[in-house]
């Protein structure tokens, strides 16, 4: 956006993409997006909702970063799971969550898990799938909890499972044969991170970790690599040299350490011009 | 010496005709010849189309599921296609992709049975070696450029040696204890790979069945081009099995108390 301020005028802005085809015709090779081929679900139960999502993001067939973090924060009790380009997702959640601190301040009710949700939808829209942010958002407000998918072009679903990226058949799968309705706690983490754990193994552009969010009325628990089926072998090997593998003949210590003496010249609170 | 490449290696006699100048030496043409050859076409998308099978491997043997549709396009043409076909005594061939070819498949496979069955030699085909004959033919057709457009899993039990492969349009060959085609491998292989995964020999053909039926489950609610009717092929060491039409129990109540997309609560 050309525009730094809050306000977003209608209409849509494209002055971006008029001046990156323009560097590209020029020679400018386009900069390759890391994407996030994911897996990430989300899942209604009894007391509120359970987010998963897996740690990977990739370069193309390359892994960008073995282990970021997708559930990003957007209130208190509402968080938002991003697949696609990663760059994409991480503005859009945070400029979503600022504005809906501001919102909260503004109306002075606790912020509701739809106004983040048309905030996003409308963003997302004005950019015709150009920003490709594809959103898992869940969280509980005074009217109950909620779970919304959104689409990159602007479109909503709104349903009590969802998965979404590159992994999302296998998870969904998973979701397919072992949802039920008003599930407890224990069994709707298990529940996700099995469909997380699903896209994991049987999706290349998912990997590593597996993170959780549980939000419920009353809290809101950040469950952090809650699951690491990927954890590196211990080296068989040790490649450190004993002691003494190398003989010496002379031994000289000097200490780095410069003394200094600070004498003080004038007052004491000139500009220090040195 | 002999400056055409075409002459090297072929028949000449060096007493009259040194260079070999005769026959008039031309570059091979591909033209049509006749009317016939002009209305040849190569295949060049699947019309009448399966979608997934499914394979495990159990305690016993193979099964292998595939459903009861040949879609035309987005039409849910034909509803009653068995596309699991017993070939001989001891093995299955399941097929998704175009139907007309798998039609013609079938048609060289009973051929190859026949021919087999004549030549009463004491052996039968094992599902190893129809396996390779299929793998040959889709390579061959493929080298071409007029492929037989399918996925094919082939299944079958031979002196106690359980055998499962997948062959396809391109001649790509794998094997392994649980195999699906199309949208099977995104939405079934996750789920068979966590249940068969090693326990082949200890699963029993009770277990599988429900494997099964919840694949095929999962397949009609997310692709677009299933069917809830299907049937089942178990291959054991006493022959095959080929499964009547069985009926899916599907659940659609999950979102009863949604309204709308998004902001809407009435």
């Amino acid at each position: 956006m050309s525009k730094s301020s809050v306000y977003s005028s209608p209409g849509f802005d494209f002055s971006n993409i008029v001046r990156n085809n323009f560097l590209h015709e020029k020679g400018l090779p386009l900069p390759k997006a890391t994407s996030t081929g994911t897996t990430i679900v989300g899942c209604l139960f009894k007391d509120g909702i359970v987010l998963g999502a897996d740690t990977r993001a990739t370069e193309g067939p390359i892994v960008a970063d073995k282990n970021c973090e997708k559930i990003h924060y957007i209130t208190e009790s509402i968080r938002c799971c991003g697949a696609g380009t990663a760059a994409d997702t991480e503005f859009t959640t945070a400029l979503i969550s600022s504005n809906m601190e501001l919102h909260a301040l503004q109306s002075g009710r606790k912020p509701r898990v739809v106004t983040a949700m048309t905030m996003l939808k409308q963003m997302l829209f004005r950019y015709q799938g150009h920003v490709g942010a594809a959103l898992v958002l869940g969280g509980v407000d005074s009217t109950g909890p909620h779970l919304f998918t959104i689409h990159p072009h602007g479109s909503t679903d709104k349903l009590p499972y969802v998965t979404m990226g590159s992994g999302s058949l296998a998870a969904m799968a998973v979701f397919e044969s072992g949802w039920q309705p008003n599930m407890e706690r224990e069994q709707a983490l298990n529940l996700v991170k099995a469909a997380i754990a699903a896209g994991i193994f049987n999706d290349l552009g998912s990997g590593s970790n597996v993170d959780a969010c549980i939000i419920t009325a009353n809290s809101t628990e950040m469950l952090r690599n809650v699951e690491m089926p990927n954890v590196r072998v211990q080296k068989e090997r040790d490649y450190k040299f004993r002691r003494g593998t190398t003989a010496w003949k002379k031994e000289e210590i000097r200490s780095l350490v410069v003394e200094e003496t600070v004498t003080p010249i004038g007052r004491g609170d000139e500009m220090d011009t040195s | 010496m002999d400056h055409f490449p075409t002459n090297w290696g072929r028949p000449r006699n060096d007493a009259f005709d040194a260079y070999g100048t005769h026959p008039i030496h031309q570059r091979p043409v591909n033209t049509p010849k006749d009317a016939f050859d002009a209305g040849v076409q190569h295949t060049q998308q699947p019309i009448v189309t399966g979608t997934s099978v499914l394979g495990l491997k159990f305690k016993d043997g193979i099964m292998m599921a595939a459903d009861n549709l040949a879609s035309y396009g987005s039409l849910a043409r034909f509803k009653d296609i068995q596309r699991l076909q017993a070939v001989g005594t001891n093995t299955v061939v399941g097929a998704g992709g175009d139907m007309s070819d798998f039609q013609y498949i079938q048609r060289m496979l009973d051929e190859l049975v026949v021919n087999e069955f004549t030549s009463q030699d004491g052996h039968t085909l094992s599902p190893a070696e129809i396996h390779e004959y299929l793998a040959q033919v889709m390579y061959a057709r493929r080298t071409k450029m007029n492929p037989l457009w399918n996925s094919l899993l082939v299944g079958g039990v031979k002196d106690g040696e359980r055998f499962l492969a997948y062959v396809d349009l391109l001649g790509t060959t794998y094997s392994a204890s649980t195999l699906a085609t199309g949208y099977g491998s995104m939405l079934a292989q996750p789920l068979l790979r966590k249940a068969v995964e090693g326990r082949e020999d200890t699963l029993t053909e009770e277990e599988a069945r429900q494997i099964i039926e919840e694949c095929m489950r999962v397949l009609f609610y997310r692709d677009a081009r299933s069917l809830d009717k299907y049937q089942v092929a178990t291959i054991t060491a006493e022959g095959v099995t080929i499964s009547d039409t069985q009926y899916l129990k599907t659940s659609w109540s999950f979102a009863e108390g949604i309204r709308g997309y998004g902001a809407q609560t009435q």
